[in-house]
């Protein structure tokens, strides 16, 4: 990505301390005005607005080494920092949909989240990886358990919290092993060391890769380690759940992606086995257990598991093509799910209404615009063209054959089928059944600018993805 | 060949610009809804004949070429032309859209809008596979015709439609996932290319041919359908609106046939003259199958679906005898079932319309009620069965004739089909038209002047392939020669030697 338009290049941290510092205003403002309207989301949406253009225009390694802006990080900032905004625009009528009162800690948590996310992007050292690691889960923890008298939304906080402090856990344990033997815990420093040494059949360091990750296998949410999602996708508040399936899963793509080609692209036959157990074992749980559910966020919550697989699926043969491919898929998945997240938010009131697959019945009768958005992000998330979720799919797989993995890709493949399946089943219960009740939905405009950009989004880019995959090679510096 | 005017983009996209059209028209206007779908339905057949009149039957090269890059990440391009396999099909698919929004009429009576606008966009989409040149280009419209039918079947479908409609879209995905499969390898294979023309220039190892022959069979052998995948076709066929069966029997299920023509034979010609004893052995199997179940059925779109299966197999069974005659009675039948059985499921639709019922047993004696209608019926009845100077005999001998040069006992099982044809359609036409008059359908008016437009169409189709195939054929005489030589030389070069050269030789001129 070309570096030098827009602002003079600025510190390579200066927009993640930009964002922290437009959060702590938010809790200030939040404490000082009684009074607030809509202070709070507008601050929050153009202080991730400026943090895009800073983005856009930073550049370069800082602290000696351990924190690099590069092309790659910046995509995934901005993955990133549009999900934030998304969720943002979103959330403002939804909180007061819901009575959820403290929108000044909801607004800078997730913004506070952001910047970890941001600095997991760009992290070059694993105790900074640590470090945005840390500040990311946390907020998400709190995030998810915002409503502090719904019992499902403390039981998910508390289950996410235990499950991500144990991986949290893990990663640390793991790290321990690494330094131990390497001595260093800048990610260039182990690259050299493994390059040096015949260590790569060390068991001791074998071990610490392995519990490093599975820790990030727990964040992109891949099985066997996908247990909490569920639970805390469903607690949590609808926008949170979109913010949750998209962006910390992003950051956690972006470092995970890191790690295997920055730092042990050496150990490539080493880890590439467990990683295709890992990715069959991902999408045949995500698509299969989401053909029983009856409710459309944990549905979704496996779908976004099933989908987690099909992005592993371009980390596998470690190429540039392959994690291009990956970052396309971050993408595109940002738009259609955070669209599906979008409808949902529209059709939910207080309580549980809105949330059973059973109230999408008849909808195309009585909302037709809605039924037809979800259409149109239901096929995405199948993969049928012309949505941008066949191109995402279509580059995964190209990718993955390139790579030599046609069992993989075959596999994948068969689980898309599948997955039609239980996405077409919305489709099916808004068209072909006549409506039970009246639902209402709850609209307003910054939702409809949700669901706009989502659309075009899906369709342009299902359409004309070029510029999309152009820049994703270019961000890769290719 | 260039042609000044981008003629096949403007078929591919009139009607689904008219699509999105008819979603802003209001609700209550239903009458200006259909007049608007209709008229775009017309306009769209007026504009295709250009390719009837303007088509150059000298030549095997892509006609009405259309090339723009479009995503130069993976060298796709938006890349149209027709040759002397799709033009028909084209024009088919133009004009049995028109006469679908006819029976559709009065027929469909919920979300009118909704259903016309699937259906032109449909129509868009099948035109956009039958020219599609660049094997991107055409899995997206292959794909993208999935969602239309989806919902035409379970919208608008009968009871059962929920179970079929899932059962049609499943089915058809996992075959087209795998082809897509098989489309990315040939893609890193070929050269990075997706330009179907080259990578049927291209010569690919056995072995390769093999893969990709199997991962395309997946895909086209569920649209033909060939036994033993064809479970959906009567689920969906049954199930649909009129409209839907005569654009599933009509043109969708053309395609898996189409496919095999356009890519399997040229991109892997080894593996397919290899194969051609298993194929034939499925179509056979089609063909009896197929013939045998329908005498046991009492369902009238359920027998005329089972028939469906049982004509495919002769397609298939034309199109494996790899020669010239089995090739050309392959399109020919192709067209020809597209018309008849598109006219059966249009008569049926007429009449369901009234009475309600599908079941054989609720009818009887209409030939004294309906006269004229039983005119019509009797026609499609007979093309059929395959009864001479009408067009059903002209493809089913040309098939037979080549199926009996390839092999001898594919013919001849072939053959066998035809008769058993002949015993359960005029067993059907027996029970429906004549005996005496069920009271379920005594009161039931002869078809008015709508209807007797929609089916029109067909009849004359029906006689004029029947008593002039000539007309027809000379569309392909120069493609399949060319298809022929495709297959054939690229097999003999890799056999090499002079006995193979001289098989080939023999091949096409006693061909």
């Amino acid at each position: 990505m070309s570096n030098t338009f827009l602002l003079p290049v600025v510190s390579p941290l200066g927009p993640e301390i930009f964002l922290a510092g437009v959060a702590c205003c938010l809790i200030i403002f939040d404490s000082i005005f009684k009074d607030q309207g809509n202070v709070l989301p507008i601050i929050s949406i153009s202080g991730a607005a400026v943090t895009i253009l800073m983005v856009l225009s930073s550049n370069g390694l800082g602290f000696s080494g351990m924190y690099n802006v590069d092309g790659f990080s910046v995509f995934f900032k901005i993955i990133c920092l549009l999900a934030l905004i998304f969720t943002v625009l979103m959330s403002h009528n939804h909180l007061k949909v819901l009575e959820v009162k403290r929108e000044g800690e909801y607004y800078s948590l997730m913004l506070f989240s952001c910047v970890g996310m941001m600095v997991m992007a760009s992290a070059l050292d694993l105790i900074v990886l640590y470090l945005g690691l840390e500040l990311m889960a946390l907020s998400v923890y709190c995030l998810v358990g915002i409503q502090k008298k719904d019992k499902r939304a403390s039981e998910a906080a508390i289950k996410y919290f235990l499950l991500g402090a144990f991986a949290s856990c893990l990663f640390l344990f793991g790290l321990s092993y690494i330094y131990g033997i390497t001595g260093t815990t800048s990610l260039t420093g182990i690259t050299k060391f493994l390059t040096g040494e015949g260590i790569k059949s060390n068991p001791a360091f074998l071990l610490g890769l392995g519990l490093v990750l599975i820790a990030f296998s727990f964040k992109v949410a891949a099985a066997p380690f996908h247990m909490w999602t569920p639970d805390a996708y469903e607690g949590a508040m609808t926008p949170v759940t979109g913010f949750m399936s998209v962006a910390p899963k992003a950051a956690g793509f972006a470092a995970l992606s890191r790690l295997l080609f920055e730092a042990f692209p050496a150990l490539h036959g080493n880890w590439v086995i467990p990683f295709e157990i890992m990715i069959f074992l991902t999408m045949a749980i995500g698509n299969i257990t989401a053909i029983s559910q009856v409710s459309i966020k944990r549905m979704l919550a496996y779908s976004s598991i099933a989908h987690a697989g099909y992005a592993l699926l371009g980390l596998l043969p470690g190429t540039a093509q392959g994690v291009s491919a990956t970052m396309n898929y971050l993408f595109i998945y940002l738009f259609m799910n955070m669209g599906a997240f979008a409808v949902i938010v529209l059709l939910q009131q207080k309580g549980l209404a809105g949330e059973r697959l059973e109230d999408y019945k008849g909808l195309a009768k009585s909302h037709p615009v809605a039924a037809g958005l979800m259409l149109v992000f239901m096929f995405s998330l199948t993969g049928i063209p012309p949505t941008a979720g066949f191109i995402g799919k279509f580059n995964l797989f190209v990718a993955a054959l390139n790579g030599g993995y046609t069992g993989m890709v075959i596999w994948a493949v068969i689980f898309s089928a599948i997955s039609a399946y239980f996405y077409l089943r919305v489709v099916m219960l808004m068209y072909m059944h006549e409506p039970q009740k009246d639902v209402a939905l709850v609209h307003s405009g910054t939702l409809s600018a949700v669901l706009a950009m989502a659309l075009a989004g899906v369709l342009i880019i299902g359409i004309y993805p070029n510029d999309l995959l152009s820049l994703a090679g270019i961000a890769l510096g290719r | 060949m260039e042609y000044g005017f981008p003629l096949l983009s403007s078929l591919i996209f009139l009607p689904v610009i008219g699509a999105i059209g008819l979603l802003f028209i209001p609700r209550k206007e239903e009458l200006e809804v259909k007049r608007f779908a209709l008229l775009i339905a017309i306009l769209e057949f007026f504009l295709s004949l250009p390719l009837w009149f303007g088509f150059d039957k000298t030549t095997s090269l892509m006609q009405f070429v259309e090339k723009k890059e479009w995503i130069s990440s993976w060298n796709v391009y938006y890349y149209l032309g027709v040759d002397g396999i799709s033009v028909l099909f084209v024009l088919l698919s133009t004009l049995i859209t028109i006469l679908c929004i006819l029976v559709s009429w009065t027929a469909i009576t919920e979300k009118i809008k909704e259903f016309f606008a699937a259906l032109l966009f449909l129509e868009g989409v099948m035109i956009g596979v039958f020219c599609a040149l660049d094997f991107f280009l055409f899995y997206i419209f292959w794909e993208a015709m999935l969602i239309p039918m989806y919902l035409i079947i379970g919208v608008w479908g009968g009871p059962g439609r929920l179970y079929a409609t899932i059962k049609f879209f499943l089915y058809t995905l996992i075959g087209s996932l795998l082809m897509l499969v098989g489309i990315i390898m040939l893609y890193l294979k070929g050269g990075h290319t997706f330009d179907i023309l080259k990578l049927a220039s291209n010569s690919y190892d056995f072995k390769f041919q093999m893969i990709l022959f199997w991962t395309f069979f997946a895909a086209f052998a569920v649209k033909v359908p060939m036994w033993p995948v064809h479970t959906w076709l009567p689920d969906a066929h049954t199930e649909a609106p009129a409209a839907g069966s005569v654009i599933l029997a009509g043109i969708l299920i053309k395609m898996g046939a189409y496919g095999f023509l356009r890519f399997s034979m040229p991109i892997c010609p080894q593996a397919t003259q290899a194969m051609t004893v298993p194929m034939l052995v499925l179509s056979v199997i089609a063909i009896i199958y197929g013939a045998v179940i329908c005498l046991g059925q009492d369902d009238m779109k359920r027998l005329i679906a089972y028939s469906s299966v049982s004509h495919m197999g002769f397609v298939t069974l034309g199109i494996f005898a790899l020669n010239y005659h089995g090739l050309e009675g392959a399109i020919l039948q192709m067209i020809n079932h597209g018309v008849v059985t598109g006219a059966l499921f249009l008569s049926v639709g007429i009449i369901y319309e009234q009475t309600h019922t599908r079941e054989i047993s609720d009818y009887g004696g209409l030939a004294t009620v309906t006269p004229i209608f039983a005119g019509f019926f009797l026609v499609f009845t007979l093309a059929s069965i395959g009864f001479p100077s009408l067009n059903g005999f002209v493809g089913e001998f040309l098939i037979l004739l080549g199926g009996f040069t390839a092999k001898t006992w594919a013919g001849f099982l072939g053959a066998t089909g035809i008769i058993i044809g002949a015993g359960y359609m005029l067993w059907l036409y027996q029970r429906v038209f004549f005996m005496k008059v069920n009271e379920k359908v005594a009161g039931v008016r002869d078809i008015n002047l709508r209807e007797i437009i929609t089916l029109l169409p067909m009849l004359i189709l029906i006689f004029w392939i029947g008593i002039f195939p000539n007309t027809f054929l000379s569309y392909m005489h120069v493609s399949v020669t060319h298809l022929l030589d495709q297959v054939n030389q690229n097999a003999s070069l890799a056999q090499t030697g002079p006995q193979a050269f001289l098989e080939t030789a023999i091949r096409l001129i006693g061909g």
